[in-house]
Parts: structure tokens; sequence; C-alpha cells
């Protein structure tokens, strides 16, 4: 059977019951005019567009990726593949990829050898290590790159470098995620799976538009919600997204009220008694307090602060607090906004209180928004010590300096990690010198453009960017690495229900573009990081020695990966870590019979304080928490700095479409995906249409105190008051290149310089807006997509369609998934 | 009786720390989480000299409820002095002059409840004693908060 991908994303309804075994549908793109025997050969891998990690096999003929199929064997997407998997792949063959090394001469990017270029890295930083010492250099990283390539980079980051200075652009997505793992549980790490959609009664997606950031997973709750005894669906979001058109209740709370929505909730569950005492007592420490802290608070009271219908609040309570197998989901709506961490952990407090927890149904998953995230937390490339160890726990530090074989003193763990925003403020004062950015474009995605543009752009500031094509960042580097990607390398990676990948080489990467491995390799061999006994520090040469290298590292710690080779990885499904000889076959659930990891002298996090983010000290921990259980935390709640004014009467919130990923740097390489989101738009709500007298297709200018964007306008289903801008769109396709030239377009213009302190994720949902017209619309349509949040509540837009070059076979099988779960 | 004497000199204390805290906010605009976070924990402060100048007022003494504000004239030239410094290397070694100066203040307002509970122990005046049961520890965290941010700046200003 055959499909457009574009007009259907979700596919074609498999329906289950609860507790079945969702069915099997394989999904195949292949490029036009080549069938399945035509294919040379299948490689094995999974996506590399979102978090879900759906699994699939890269068709390859004449040494060109021609498309893909996916795995029906494997246990997170049973073979179905969304959009950005089916089309994405087309970018690494575009024509525009970089294929060698770039350096500044004169002000122009001209191309040189690998010799040259690395050579100017090198000597760079050996020159601000002698002058300055390792404080001079800083190393930004993704979400995109392999596990054994973060790996390796926090080594030669850490133990080579020696830089407190390492982050990664998860920190703009899932930080809090990890944040709030680590203040209820001690430790990062998905408690849930996503086997929990098979069971659950009720699922609550807090902020987390999953129709359009996790395709394939909603994918398995429409197929649940079209079986029998289907699950009721609660969901938080202040657009009328596809996920809140199929739910039984939805709240749209106004921006920045999250943690009073979620007291509200928390004290509707307390109130009516739906507590788990005996699991309170045996798991978890902090009740008291929490109940204490909540006495204030009532659904009326949260209905006010967040203005939402009360009975909806309550409704919405009664689902979660009676529910028997609760699955919660949190992503953006709560990571990035106001209080992130604090509402996050009000999630995992709903859990702990109702003792659902670790059980078939009963799980949280506080998403990754990118591939690869998991990975760069756990091998410590956003700055955390590698395999979950604490870094105010001196034994663990010790710990660490053994696998590597260093002295404790070169691992920098006298002060926490620096965070990028932090690291942006070093470069601005002058004491960053060197910054070294992988697969991520800061001149795009980070808050407040005109100021990340005028800080990375310094004269005194060295930049180094490694990526695949000559985004708006690489545009002002002044040194540029091409890189392999994804199919052009070999490596493992994890997706946020800690389901590990293989990803094989398909091809070869295009002229001299190298895989980030090995350019981190090369740079630790120049450098010549030595060990204490004088051996080569990495001492590993490809992907699979450095996957053992971390393997060794993990040993005994939470995502233990000693179970794992890479001949287990290959065929068959993903497995879930860890895996070791007491878990060989990977782990389900976390958190099983309330068995936490945090204790004090095991736990990754001895926690932070919700609102200052000062870092809880070891000996408070220990007083707090000796036994090892589960935390419920409260904060109090506090409005949004930048409230709605006479001058900025509108609330600005930025998000994601279906569509894209991140700044388009692949997804508007591939034609479908392109078409199906052309160009940035805005939504407003039809009340506020028609009160600033402005139509779908009307051109308008959006600002906020910090700069003003222009886009055309979709009336969509966005909460009154509210004005929603995708944030894809930078300037790397207009012919200004790397800035805006006239009218600008990217989000990011507009969004406030603020992050949690928790967490320290940027704030990116509550920025005060105003509109007003530019420009009338002659009859077109703006170019938001109507398969999505973006719908039109008006009649005009057409359906976003993509037509024959978007057909996708879809192969529904009776057998279920071989084992697979 | 000098249960109003501790009163009086709490309810200055607070009152310093609140605007030394609202002064680190205004001066360093450019370091956003200092910005920010100086506002909010000013705001605490605040709010217990209110509390205080309540309770004052059944020890006989008179304390002015209204807590500094740190709005002004002066406070708008040192915003105009944060903008400007903000690639300025010595802003970074004030900031830590600032930021030490807020930790020592909040461990004189610490010690100063302390005191408060002591005597409200002594004269068995419960409602003092919660008073003091609920700020306190709002202290301990504005002292843990200073103390944070210099552990965590202290390295890259002193040795860049
Ligand atoms: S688009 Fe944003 S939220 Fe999504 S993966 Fe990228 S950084 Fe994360």
């Amino acid at each position: 059977m055959s499909r457009d991908a574009i007009a259907a994303p979700w596919g074609t309804r498999t329906p289950y019951g609860r507790g079945e075994v969702w069915p099997v549908r394989v999904d195949m793109h292949l490029a036009d005019g080549v069938t399945e025997a035509d294919v040379d050969r299948w490689v094995q891998s999974a996506s590399i567009l979102h978090s879900n990690g759906d699994a699939l096999d890269i068709a390859v003929k004449d040494g060109r990726v021609v498309g893909v199929r996916g795995r029906g064997e494997d246990r997170v997407n049973h073979g179905r593949l969304g959009p950005k998997d089916l089309f994405g792949w087309q970018a690494n063959r575009s024509p525009d990829r970089l294929t060698r090394p770039l350096v500044r001469r004169g002000g122009r990017l001209v191309e040189t050898d690998w010799d040259e270029a690395m050579d100017l890295v090198v000597r760079r930083s050996q020159d601000l290590l002698a002058e300055q010492g390792p404080s001079a250099l800083g190393f930004y990283t993704t979400g995109q790159l392999f596990l054994e390539e973060y790996y390796t980079l926090g080594v030669v980051a850490h133990a080579g470098v020696g830089t407190p200075h390492v982050d990664g652009n998860t920190r703009l997505c899932t930080a809090t995620a990890a944040a709030a793992l680590k203040q209820s549980f001690g430790c990062d790490g998905q408690p849930g799976s996503y086997t929990d959609v098979d069971h659950a009664d009720v699922i609550a997606l807090y902020g987390h538009n999953m129709a359009e950031t996790q395709s394939v997973l909603w994918t398995r709750i429409l197929d649940r919600l079209a079986g029998p005894n289907p699950p009721a669906v609660v969901c938080v979001d202040p657009r009328l997204t596809p996920v809140a058109r199929e739910a039984a209740v939805h709240l749209a709370p106004r921006p920045g009220t999250n943690v009073a929505l979620m007291n509200g909730l928390l004290a509707e569950v307390i109130a009516h008694d739906w507590v788990d005492h005996d699991y309170v007592e045996r798991h978890v420490v902090g009740f008291d307090e929490l109940k204490e802290q909540l006495a204030t608070w009532s659904a009326d009271r949260a209905a006010d602060v967040c203005d939402v219908p009360v009975e909806d609040l309550r409704e919405a309570a009664r689902l979660v607090g009676t529910a028997d197998r609760l699955l919660s989901t949190v992503l953006q709506g709560f990571y990035q906004s106001n209080q992130a961490t604090a509402a996050a952990v009000q999630v995992n407090n709903i859990h702990l209180v109702r003792g659902r927890l670790g059980t078939p149904g009963n799980g949280i998953l506080q998403m990754n928004g990118q591939p690869t995230a998991q990975n760069t937390r756990e091998a410590g490339a956003d700055g955390d010590l590698a395999a979950f160890r604490n870094w105010t726990n001196e034994s663990h530090v010790a710990d660490l300096a053994r696998v590597w074989n260093v002295d404790p003193m070169t691992i920098p763990h006298y002060t926490p990690p620096t965070h990028v925003m932090q690291q942006l403020r070093y470069a601005e004062e002058g004491s960053i010198r060197f910054l070294w950015v992988q697969a991520t474009n800061p001149l795009v995605s980070l808050p407040e453009l005109h100021r990340v543009r005028s800080v990375l752009s310094q004269e005194r500031l060295f930049l180094v960017v490694q990526d695949i094509f000559l985004t708006e960042t690489a545009q002002i580097a002044d040194v540029v690495l091409p890189a392999a990607t994804w199919g052009e390398k070999e490596g493992t990676f994890t997706n946020v229900d800690r389901t590990v990948h293989y990803s094989g080489k398909a091809v070869e990467p295009p002229g001299e573009a190298r895989p980030d491995l090995d350019i981190f390799l090369d740079y630790a061999r120049r450098m010549g990081f030595q060990d204490k006994d004088g051996g080569p520090l990495v001492h590993w040469h490809d992907p699979e020695s450095a996957f053992e290298a971390w393997k060794e590292c993990t040993r005994g710690r939470p995502c233990d990966y000693t179970g794992l080779t890479y001949d287990r990885l290959q065929g068959g499904s993903g497995v879930q870590w860890p895996c070791n000889d007491r878990s060989p076959d990977g782990t389900e659930r976390l958190y099983v019979d309330g068995a936490f990891w945090s204790a004090p002298d095991y736990c990754e996090s001895y926690g932070r304080d919700l609102v200052t983010g000062a870092p809880v000290s070891q000996t408070e921990y220990k007083a707090l928490n000796p036994h090892g259980k589960a935390v419920v935390k409260y904060a109090r709640y506090v409005p949004p700095h930048e409230l709605p004014s006479e001058e900025y009467p509108l609330q600005l919130t930025t998000g994601r479409t279906l569509y894209h990923f991140h700044t388009r740097t692949k997804t508007a390489r591939a034609p479908q995906l392109q078409a199906a989101a052309p160009e940035v738009w805005v939504e407003m709500s039809a009340h506020d249409a028609d009160a600033y007298g402005v139509a779908e297709g009307d051109l308008l200018e959006v600002a906020s105190p910090r700069a003003a964007v222009q886009a055309r306008l979709r009336v969509s289903g966005i909460r009154r008051g509210v004005v929603f801008l995708p944030f894809h769109y930078g300037y790397w396709d207009t012919p200004s290149g790397h800035e805006p030239d006239g009218g600008a377009r990217a989000a990011n213009e507009l969004t406030v310089t603020e992050w949690d302190p928790c967490s320290k994720q940027p704030i990116f949902k509550t920025a005060v807006a105003r509109v007003r017209l530019l420009e009338r619309g002659d009859g077109t349509p703006s170019a938001a997509p109507s398969t999505t949040a973006s719908r039109s509540v008006r009649t005009g837009p057409p359906a976003t369609a993509g037509g024959p070059a978007a057909a996708v076979e879809e192969d529904v099988r009776a057998r279920v998934a071989g084992g697979a779960r | 009786m000098k249960i109003g004497m501790a009163l009086r000199e709490l309810h200055r204390s607070e009152n310093e720390l609140a605007r030394a805290l609202l002064e680190v906010s205004e001066r360093h605009r450019v370091d956003h989480d200092v910005f920010y976070l100086g506002r909010e924990l000013a705001s605490w402060s605040q709010a217990h000299v209110r509390a205080l100048a309540d309770a004052g007022s059944r020890y006989d003494v008179d304390l002015d409820p209204e807590p500094v504000t740190g709005q002004g004239l002066l406070a708008a030239a040192r915003e105009r002095w944060s903008d400007a410094v903000g690639r300025d290397p010595r802003a970074a070694l004030r900031l830590l002059v600032d930021v030490r100066e807020v930790y020592t203040l909040a461990c004189g307002v610490s010690v100063d409840w302390e005191l408060v509970a002591q005597a409200a122990q002594g004269v068995r005046d419960a409602e003092l004693l919660a008073l003091s049961k609920a700020c306190h520890p709002e202290t301990l965290r504005q002292m843990r908060w200073a103390n944070a941010k210099l552990k965590e700046s202290a390295t890259q200003i002193l040795v860049s």
C-alpha cells in the first residue's frame, strides 16, 4: 500500500488493545525509479533527525544512498518511519556539502588541506594553554554525533585540555530532562519505556507535541486510541496541536505558569488522597514538606493563575490521580519555559506520590529532542562527568581518573561545568578565546541573536566550526572542518528510552570530509595528550575500540554498557541499557520496586536549589536522603520576568514543526520536507486576528523589546494573547547568508537571554511581543503546514501534500515483531 | 529586655542585604543570572523586612515596613555603567567583590536570625519563632547562592 507521507505523516492505523503487542508496519521510501530489487545492500542504522530512535536500513545502490526502510523487528518503531526519517537522507548528497577544510585568510574563507587546518587549531590551542591555561578554551557540541565521538571529545576536553567549558546544544533541548531526573532520582536516565504506551490507561503529555517531535511514538498512541480500551490523553499545550485534538482534556495555560498548573494538579491529588501512602513511606523523602507547601494551592487558584477552566483542571487531576497505569511525557513546553526544572520535577512528583513507577504502563519519559542527546549527557560531552559520575563526589572523580589513568587534579571538578550561555558570557568579556563548535548552529538556535552574532564574531575569539554544511555559524568561523555524517561513518547511539542502536557506514563521505571521531583522534594525537604513564591518553583508534573504551568507563555505573558489543547490536533489535552480566538482555524499566540510584555514595547528583540553582552539598544530601530514596521537591511559583504590557501586549512562544529539524541544515535540503514548510510564519488566534484586523497571509511584523521579524500570518488554534513563531528559519538560504538583511525571520532574534537556574536551559517560551500589519496578503496563504499544530481554523489554506515524490510503501504485517516488545 | 534591639539590628541587616542584592543585580545586568536572581533574592529580604516591622510593634520598636527598593537615579547610572563594561574584564573582578559582599552580609543576617530565634524561645513567643523558622532558611539559601556563584566564577576570573 502506498501513501503520501507528507499529507499523512502518521500513516495507516494498526489498532491494538491494552497489553497487546503493537503490530508491525514496515515503511519504505526509495528514490524515484529505484525498486527494492535494485538495491545493492541494506545497511543497518536508526534515525538521526529526532530523538525517537526509529530503526531503519539504509538502501545503497552504486555507492550512493537511495532510500530507507524501517526495521520491523526493532522494539522502538516496529518498522514505522516518520517524514524526516523517510526523506531526510537526501541531504547527505546535497551538492553544497562541505568537502574541504576552510581557513580565514584576508577576511575570507578559503579552501585548504587538513594538515594546515588542524595545524592552525592545534597551534592556537597550545598558544592559549601556554599563555592563559585551559580556561581560555571552550567546546560546544551537539546532540547529533555518535556515542564514541562524544566520549572521545569528553576525554580530550576534560583530561587532555582540562577545561570545564564543555557543553552541547542539548542544553537548549534536554538539559531540563536531565536536571529533573537528577533532582528526583539522584541520577539521569529515563525511568520509563516506550512499551509503557502499550499498557497505559492515561497518557499525560506536558508541553509535548509528540505528534510532531516524535511522530512514530505518536503513531503508537494513535494505534492504541484506535483499538479496544484506549487510553485517555491529557494534553497541556497553549496550541491546538494534533495531541490536543485527540485529548480527553486539553489545558492551554498562559505561558510561564506551568508550576502553578502542576501545583493545582498535585493539590487536587493530595486533597482527594489519591496517594499511595505505602509507596511514599517506603520509597520517598520530602512528602510532608511537599504537602505543607501545597497547602495554599487548589484547583481554583491554579485555574485562575493559568487562565484555564477549573472543571478541565479538575478533570485532568482526576485522570492522572486515579489512573491505574499512568504514563507521563514532558518536553519543550516545560523545558524551555519559566521555572523549567521545577515544573518538570512536579511531573515526577505525581508519579512518586501515586506510586506509579517501574511497572508496565507506569512510566515517565522526560523526553529528549535530539537523536543522540542521551549520549551527549552520559558520555560527559555536556560537561557532566562520564558515565553519570558525580562531579562533587571526590571518590567518583578519583574513579574516573583511574579509568583514564590520569591525575585527578587534571579533571576539572572544582566548579560545575560551564553551560553554553555562560561560555558565551566568558567569550563576551574575553576570557574564552577559543571556541570549537560541532554540528550545531548557535547563530540561529541561541536566544537573542543580535547578541550571539556580536559575541561570536569578535576578532579576539578563535572560532572553529565542524559541520557538514556552511551554516550561518560556519560562515563567521576562523576554521571550518568538513565532517562526515550519518550513513558515512560507523557508531552507536541511544534514544530517549535508553535503546542503543548500531549505525553502519553505508557510503563514503564526500570529498575530504571526515568522521567526527577521526577529527577528535587527530586533534588528540597532534596535541600529544598523554596519560600519567606517558602513554597516549586516547588509546583507541576507531569506532569499535572507542566503544570498548566507553564500556569500561561505564562498568558498574547506571548506564552500564558492558553487556553490549558491536556484534550484539548488529541484526535484530536495539537494546536498552543498563545491559550487563546482571541484565544481559537490557533493562526495560528503571526503578522497579523503588530501587533508585540515589544513594549518597552512588548518585550522579545531589541536586540543586530549584530557585537559586545553588548545588546541594554532599553533607546536606546525606542528611536529606541517607537511604537512597526518591526525593519530592517543591518550588514556589514565580511569574515569568517578562510580562505583557501596554507596549508589548502579547506573549511570544517559539517552537518546531513536524517537517523540520533544528536550523533546517538537513531538512531544507530534502525537497519533500522543504516544500511542506518552506517559509517562516506567525500564528495568532482567530480572536486576536480579528482584534488586530489581520487575516491569513498578511505580512506582519512581530517585535519584542530586542528586535523584530517579519512573517505571514496563519490563524490557528493557539491560545488568545499568544503568538507563535517556528524557530527553524535562519539565513543560510537567503542572499545575506548569516544575518538578516532588511526583514529578519529567525524567531530567536526576539527571544530573551535568560535560563532556568537549575538546568541552565535557555527560556524560549515566555518573551513579550507586539505585532503590526506590514502589508496585506494577496490572497496567498502563509506557508504553515495544515497537517500539524499550525492547521488553520479558517477555511481557505489548502491541505499540505507531498504528491508522488512523497510516496511511501507501507507493509502492514500480521506477524508481530520478533520478540521485540 | 533587649529583643527589640535584636529585631532592630535584623531589620537593618535585612535591608542592607536587599540593597546589596539589588545593586549587584543592577551593576551586573550583562551577567543575566546575577541580574535576575539578584532581584529575586532581594525580594525575599524585602518580605522579611515587612514581617519584621510587624513583629517589632509587639516589642515596642518602630521599624519601617517599607524595605529599600533600589530605584532612582543612582540605579539608572549603575545600569548604564553595566552595559558599558560588558566587555571589560575588570567587570568580572567587580562581580567577585560584589557577590562576596552579598555573602558576608547574608552571613550576618543568618546570625541575627539565630539570635532572634533564641530570644523567641526564651520568652516563648511562638509567633516570632515561627517567623524565624520561615525566614532563616531563605537566608541560608541566599548565602548558598552567593557562595556557589563565587565558586563558579572565581577560577575563570582569577586565572584568566
Ligand atoms: S529542535 Fe530544539 S528541542 Fe528539538 S532537538 Fe533541536 S535543540 Fe532539541
